[in-house]
């Protein structure tokens, strides 16, 4: 149950770190190449399968930071 | 016919066993009192962590997007892979923005953006507009997943010569699930998303392995794309983006997050979770869709590898692209495993075509129904307008597929995507700040639904060679830019939208025309599991509030 006398508020820096994965993918310079490759697969791929991984990680890290219980 | 006779047993087999799953879904975690618009509509808003992400899963991810995303990157290569930072991006922007939109939600019994609309804003005219621009959108959304069964359908070759034959697998299928929709309402979708994600895993896991392994390793697929494209007189396709596309790649998978979260059903999705760490949690469990579907789309470079010829389209001349995975599969697979496969994507299908029709008949009930055609609609009308609507929703969509040609439905998906993100500036800003005024907002949505719909009809499809709604890429030199750069329609429209929308409402608080008064308090926005619930008010029509 809410505490009543503290307005409550999902405000937290933490917060400011999915700007991250929200800006990263969508710039093209990053990765518009074909080498080098791994495994077989050019940059432009992997990198951006790399990019699921980031959005993994900050997603993750901010929701442990900003969970309910933890003040 | 008979060399697919294995492939069809299998399918029908899982087809006719998650049918059964759809009917008695409606006893799993069944409540007191199913004639509720919160029972049927969002499955008690009592899902946990495994079931939203089954379920949020298995309703952004559908079946026209594993047959339509490799298709583009079979067609075009890399601008198609756009899919993949679209998805990116998308969790990180609901865990700051939709989680507000829950709680909100959850604090005033809302069940639609609507609803939210309407109570945040003190307008029922913007919350119609928002209704019929999600509904709109929704539909050929639906009619999309007919395309994507029909792609499977053809590949196995059970197509009839008639119209009615032709669709008649088509129409069964429809009819069984229009059924248990009625029946079981989102219980249904959540209950059938574990066996369809359960099978598109498995297929997309052995065919990223299997196909590879067959075809000379990811390297060989690569370059045999690269030396297609290479050949091809089009000078913006290959395996990385041209000079020309890489506007269009970023706004594109901008626009399309935007709008992927704006559509009523991923918001029916949320909104039937059971709090707001089930929905945060979620957010960094969903991009493992991603990662399959950035894997789905690869699978356009291996049907090139494979010398895949698509088979022909509605019209003679033309290819149906839509069949190149399936007939890859149909190619590199065992009769068995194809089976699998197909019903992965046909059972695909279901899933999120169930959750469109049940978000947009809880738009009809509670934004038309409710507010116009009769105020005093109790709990147990609402569910039941809400099922009677689901089911015309759904005749609709077979209606749309059977009676007109597919690429009608695929152009009013193509602006469906670019309408519904003219509802960004109400439900999204609205979800930060009241300063937006509603007037401007409703004058914000022409202006960008006008321009919108300007520049999807001055675009061309060399392909096809139709001259209007061939794409949705831009190109910049129509406004006068000397550049031959493309970008996505919907972006420029939705910055024109908010551009006109703050423009107006200085105008507005200039002539000082009433705002309405605000039904929400910022408290309401970090609500969660267990607050005590707002009782909404709508029954009683408050008339004295917007006269202050």
């Amino acid at each position: 149950m809410a505490e009543p006398d503290r307005p409550r508020t999902d405000r937290s820096p933490w917060n400011w770190l999915l700007i991250v994965p929200i800006v990263v993918p969508l710039l093209t310079f990053l990765y518009n190449r074909d080498e080098p490759r791994i495994a077989g697969f050019p940059l432009f791929y992997w990198l951006q399968f790399a990019f699921i991984l980031l959005g993994v990680l900050t997603t993750t890290v901010v929701y442990q930071m900003t969970k309910r219980g933890r003040s | 016919m008979s060399d697919h006779i294995t492939e069809i047993v299998v399918f029908t087999f899982l087809f006719l066993l998650v049918s059964v799953m759809g009917f008695v879904a409606s006893r799993w975690r069944a409540p007191k009192d199913m004639a509720h618009l919160d029972e049927w509509g969002l499955g008690g808003r009592s899902f946990g962590g495994w079931v939203t992400w089954f379920l949020v899963g298995g309703d952004l991810y559908t079946a026209y997007t594993f047959v339509a995303v490799p298709a583009l990157i079979f067609g075009a290569g890399a601008a198609g892979f756009f899919a993949v930072p679209y998805t990116v991006i998308i969790y990180p922007l609901f865990f700051l923005i939709l989680i507000r939109l829950w709680s909100v939600s959850h604090r005033h019994g809302f069940v639609t953006p609507a609803d939210f609309v309407r109570t945040r804003f003190d307008s029922p005219t913007l919350a119609l507009v928002v209704a019929i621009t999600g509904i709109v959108a929704t539909m050929p959304y639906i009619a999309l997943q007919l395309i994507g069964i029909e792609a499977v359908l053809k590949t196995m070759g059970v197509t009839g010569e008639s119209p009615i034959a032709r669709h008649l697998p088509i129409i069964i299928a429809f009819a069984i699930l229009a059924a248990y929709t009625y029946q079981s309402g989102l219980r249904a979708p959540a209950l059938i998303a574990f066996v369809k994600d359960t099978l598109i895993y498995i297929v997309i896991l052995v065919a990223v392995l299997w196909l590879p392994y067959k075809l000379g390793g990811w390297g060989a697929i690569f370059d045999a794309a690269d030396a297609k494209f290479q050949t091809s007189p089009n000078p913006n396709d290959g395996i990385t983006l041209s000079a020309n596309n890489q506007v269009q790649y970023f706004t594109l998978a901008l626009g399309s997050a935007l709008a992927l979260f704006l559509y009523p059903h991923s918001i029916t999705g949320v909104l039937a979770s059971r709090n707001r760490d089930v929905i945060k949690r979620n957010m960094s469990a969903l991009p493992a869709y991603s990662l399959l579907l950035g894997l789905i789309a690869l699978l356009g470079y291996m049907a090139v590898a494979a010398g895949v010829k698509p088979l022909p389209g509605a019209t003679p001349g033309s290819v149906d692209s839509n069949t190149v995975v399936p007939l890859l599969f149909d190619q590199q697979f065992p009769a068995w495993f194809t089976g699998v496969a197909f019903a992965a994507i046909g059972i695909g299908a279901l899933v999120p075509a169930a959750i469109m029709s049940i978000a947009a008949a809880n738009l009809f009930t509670r934004n038309i129904y409710k507010e116009y055609l009769r105020k005093d609609a109790t709990h147990a009308q609402e569910a039941n307008v809400a099922k009677i609507t689901s089911l015309v929703v759904k005749i609709g969509a077979v209606a749309c597929i059977v009676f007109l040609d597919p690429q009608f439905s695929i152009d009013l998906q193509l602006i469906g995507g670019v309408i519904i993100l003219q509802t960004a500036p109400a439900v999204v800003i609205g979800l930060y700040t009241r300063w937006l005024h509603r007037g401007a907002l409703i004058a914000g949505w022409a202006a960008g639904m006008a321009i919108g719909f300007w520049m999807l009809w001055q675009i061309p499809n060399a392909a096809t060679g139709r001259k209007h709604f061939g794409g949705s890429a831009f190109p910049l030199s129509e406004f006068g830019f000397d550049t031959p750069r493309t970008i996505y329609v919907g972006f420029v429209a939705v910055l024109v939208n908010a551009l006109v929308a703050a423009i107006v409402t200085l105008v507005l608080r200039a002539a000082k025309t009433p705002e309405g008064v605000d039904g929400t308090s910022p408290d309401d926005y970090f609500a969660d599991e267990g607050d005590p619930r707002v009782e909404r008010q709508r029954t009683t029509p408050i008339d004295n509030v917007s006269s202050t």
